[in-house]
């Protein structure tokens, strides 16, 4: 018996309790994702207007899980299973610290529960951010601060990993890309929980009454250094599962390891800066803080983004060319896997991630144009552009890629795979677009009635924005049909899905009576060799070696230089302030 | 062979960039530095910028001042909330609270008012609609723009910041008259 197994389709070594740690990871991300889906019908179908479905109290109550399983459980958990791939697996190393890594998934499970429990029981309807000086119930903030904790033991056993792997000397030279990528997440995952522990700690000890008062505007500086920065380490991550996807598929390496670690470099030096997006029209904070905070310094992580916006799909590019699919400029792009799950996610994700969450990010966290943006609906707009799309999409298509490669099992209802990231992000995209329009017509998030029944006054937002929240109800439920089919593939496939021999056996991450015998047959794998050196070769054109990808990152800068100066004209129409 | 095995050259840092990769990074460099340029140019010749000017209160303290201006400059009565017009270019209070933005103001076009906005309780969001202006109200924090109505006619402030179970009813009214 060896602590390794070998897949035998992909080459993957994993180690043993890395392989359970990571699906029980990934199963309690999944877990967390459909509570977060069928909570978002409630939700989209309430701001229906026409539907309207639930009432008040449900509604906000329906909207703090949603936003809490969705943004914090589903995709943490995922990213835990992310940081041990990119470690143990890719580096063929051991896991540091097995034992530690189960506590922290042991406390990051309570945490979940705990933090459902006070949420569902309809007495902490706080949001997501649960601003002071409202109040939840303790254990709200204690469920948050056991996760936290476990997802910090998490980081630390990465960290430990990549210290035996160098110990050991279980690969050649410098780390792959893709770890690079996941060290980042997890050196900004560390600033993060640390934000979190300074503002969620004296909160919880204020709600159980030992602290007298919190500070409404310090509370939203801290939280917010915590609340915006687990969506960065969303980005490190993805953007690393972007290098690896395409690395898989295509066989694709970095257009230069040089420019692609300087730009995860960057988000590391100036990605945690963004706290300031959520403030800018807070009272008690000057312009100056404002301007460098929202700019990431100066717009250096943005920087980052645009680099990878190049150098993914440009790898890519350089990868197919090399196969012979030069023709043109987007021949490579053309003759792509469009019929596998693993290619469409991903290729979805980065482009609307792109277009659309960089862009609307960018310009709404611009100090004066959030003038007409803060608190309407744009802002979920943006972000469902960036973590549903970008980040969930993009763990989806790698759960493609890991129910044969990690859980050793065939694709559960293959054609529904095949066409769930289209349809989910078809009804994203929709729900998107409408919800930045409506959010430009001044409609309010995390708002029960539009129509503001049983208020004193009265107010009417155009007919249009009806429209436009009506037609975001459509593309939600779509989405949710898009979710729902992702749910239906992944837990069918570990269920159902016919057992790929020899099998690590899922049951056993839960302790169960294993199905069928394990195989780990290997004591340690050979090292991991540098990749070979290409000979020097040229399939682009004009000393381009990815044409298409330039002209497809051109068009992003001018839709983005466009779509900038449109709403800097919008905000100069509406009346002054000084 | 990929991103994800170790890079193949033992100096990587030290290989050529491609031609894509420097033209690109040029041009985005340039991109990010006009965006960070605007904000400060705005702040110079722009008409809509926050004053950053803004005092730490009380709930109690505000309270008072909004109940002077009040009682100083009321002019009518809608549902119960009163109906106050201050002079041309004087300070005017404004609270958000438990579940009313309260007085309703009345304002002449085209006069500069500096609007003192703070909540009475929890987190509040201004929204002035159509105009749509936003801005973040906090209790314990007075935050004081100088606002100049453009437009005449009747606008809501929807509160914009989730502030418990009757949040959807809270609306509030800025009434602007020609002169």
């Amino acid at each position: 018996m060896g602590q390794f197994r070998q897949c035998p389709d992909s080459g993957f070594f994993f180690d043993k309790s890395a392989d359970r740690l990571m699906k029980a990871n990934a199963v309690a991300g999944i877990v967390a994702l459909l509570i977060a889906g069928v909570l978002a019908l409630g939700v989209i179908l309430t701001r229906w207007q026409s539907i309207h479905l639930l009432p008040a109290d449900t509604f906000y109550t329906v909207l703090t899980a949603h936003g809490i399983n969705g943004l914090i459980f589903w995709i943490i958990f995922f990213e835990i299973a992310v940081l041990y791939f990119a470690s143990s697996t890719l580096l063929r190393c051991r896991l540091a610290a097995p034992k530690w890594a189960w506590a922290g998934f042991g406390l990051m499970l309570s945490g979940a529960i705990m933090n459902n429990i006070a949420v569902l029981s309809g007495k902490s309807s706080v949001m997501m951010t649960s601003y002071v000086p409202m109040q939840a119930q303790p254990h709200f903030y204690l469920g948050l601060i056991l996760f936290a904790v476990g997802a910090l033991i998490a980081c630390f056993v990465f960290f430990g990993t990549l210290v035996i792997a160098k110990d050991e000397k279980t690969y050649e030279g410098s780390v792959p890309l893709v770890t690079f990528g996941a060290l980042t997440a997890a050196i900004i995952a560390v600033f993060t929980i640390a934000s979190g522990a300074i503002v969620l700690i004296p909160t919880f000890l204020w709600s159980i009454g030992y602290i007298a008062h919190i500070d409404a505007a310090m509370y939203r500086v801290i939280w917010w250094a915590f609340g915006h920065s687990s969506q960065q380490i969303n980005v490190a991550a993805h953007v690393s599962i972007w290098y690896l996807i395409i690395g898989v598929l295509f066989g694709a390496r970095p257009m230069s390891e040089k420019v692609s670690r300087f730009a995860f470099l960057l988000y590391i030096l100036f990605l945690q800066l963004a706290a300031a997006h959520h403030i800018l029209t807070d009272p008690g904070l000057s312009s100056e803080w404002k301007i460098f905070n929202t700019s990431y310094a100066m717009y250096l992580a943005v920087l980052a983004s645009l680099i990878h916006g190049l150098t993914v799909p440009g790898s890519m590019e350089v990868a197919q060319r090399s196969k012979g699919l030069t023709k043109g400029l987007f021949e490579w792009l053309r003759k792509a896997p469009w019929g596998n799950p693993v290619f469409s996610g991903f290729f979805i994700s980065l482009v609307v991630f792109g277009f659309i969450g960089g862009i609307t990010g960018v310009v709404m966290g611009t100090e004066q144009i959030n003038l007409i943006i803060h608190n309407t609906i744009y802002v979920p707009a943006h972000f469902h552009a960036t973590v549903v799309v970008g980040t969930s999409l993009t763990f989806m298509a790698l759960t493609y890629l890991l129910i044969p490669v990690l859980f050793r099992r065939q694709t559960f209802l293959p054609r529904v795979a095949q066409w769930q990231p289209y349809v989910f992000s078809a009804g994203m995209v929709t729900l998107i677009l409408f919800q930045l329009g409506a959010g430009t017509l001044g409609v309010s998030r995390r708002h029960w009635d539009m129509g503001f029944s049983g208020a004193t006054l009265s107010f009417d937002y155009a007919g249009t924005a009806y429209m436009m929240m009506a037609v975001s109800g459509v593309g939600g439920v779509l989405a949710v049909l898009g979710g729902g089919m992702f749910i239906v593939v992944a837990v069918g496939s570990l269920i159902f899905g016919k057992k790929l021999e020899p099998s690590a056996g899922f049951l056993q991450s839960f302790a169960l009576a294993p199905l069928a015998p394990e195989v780990y047959d290997i004591e340690q794998p050979e090292i991991l060799k540098r990749a070979e050196k290409l000979p020097v070769e040229e399939h682009g054109s004009s000393g381009f070696h990815a044409p298409g990808t330039f002209v497809l990152a051109m068009i992003l800068l001018v839709c983005f230089v466009v779509y900038y100066f449109i709403n800097w004209d919008y905000l100069s129409s509406v009346w002054p302030m000084s | 062979m990929t991103a994800f095995q170790p890079p193949a050259e033992i100096n990587w840092w030290k290989s050529p960039i491609g031609k894509d990769e420097i033209i690109w990074i040029g041009i985005a460099l340039v991109w990010c530095l006009i965006m960070f340029f605007m904000m400060p140019y705005w702040h110079v010749y722009g008409k809509q910028n926050l004053s950053n000017e803004a005092y730490q209160t009380t709930p109690k303290k505000f309270q008072a001042s909004v109940d002077a201006f009040v009682e100083k400059y009321k002019i009518g009565e809608e549902g119960g909330i009163p109906i106050v017009k201050p002079p041309a270019g004087s300070d005017v209070y404004l609270a958000g609270r438990l579940w009313q933005w309260y007085p309703i103001l009345e304002l002449e076009k085209d006069q500069t008012y500096r609007l003192h906005l703070s909540s009475l309780d929890w987190n509040h969001g201004f929204s002035l609609q159509p105009v749509n202006i936003n801005l973040q109200v906090l209790p314990g924090y007075e935050m004081v723009i100088s606002l100049t109505p453009n437009q005449a006619g009747e606008f809501g402030i929807v509160c914009n910041e989730y502030c418990g179970i009757g949040h959807h009813s809270m609306l509030g009214k800025i009434i602007v008259r020609e002169k």
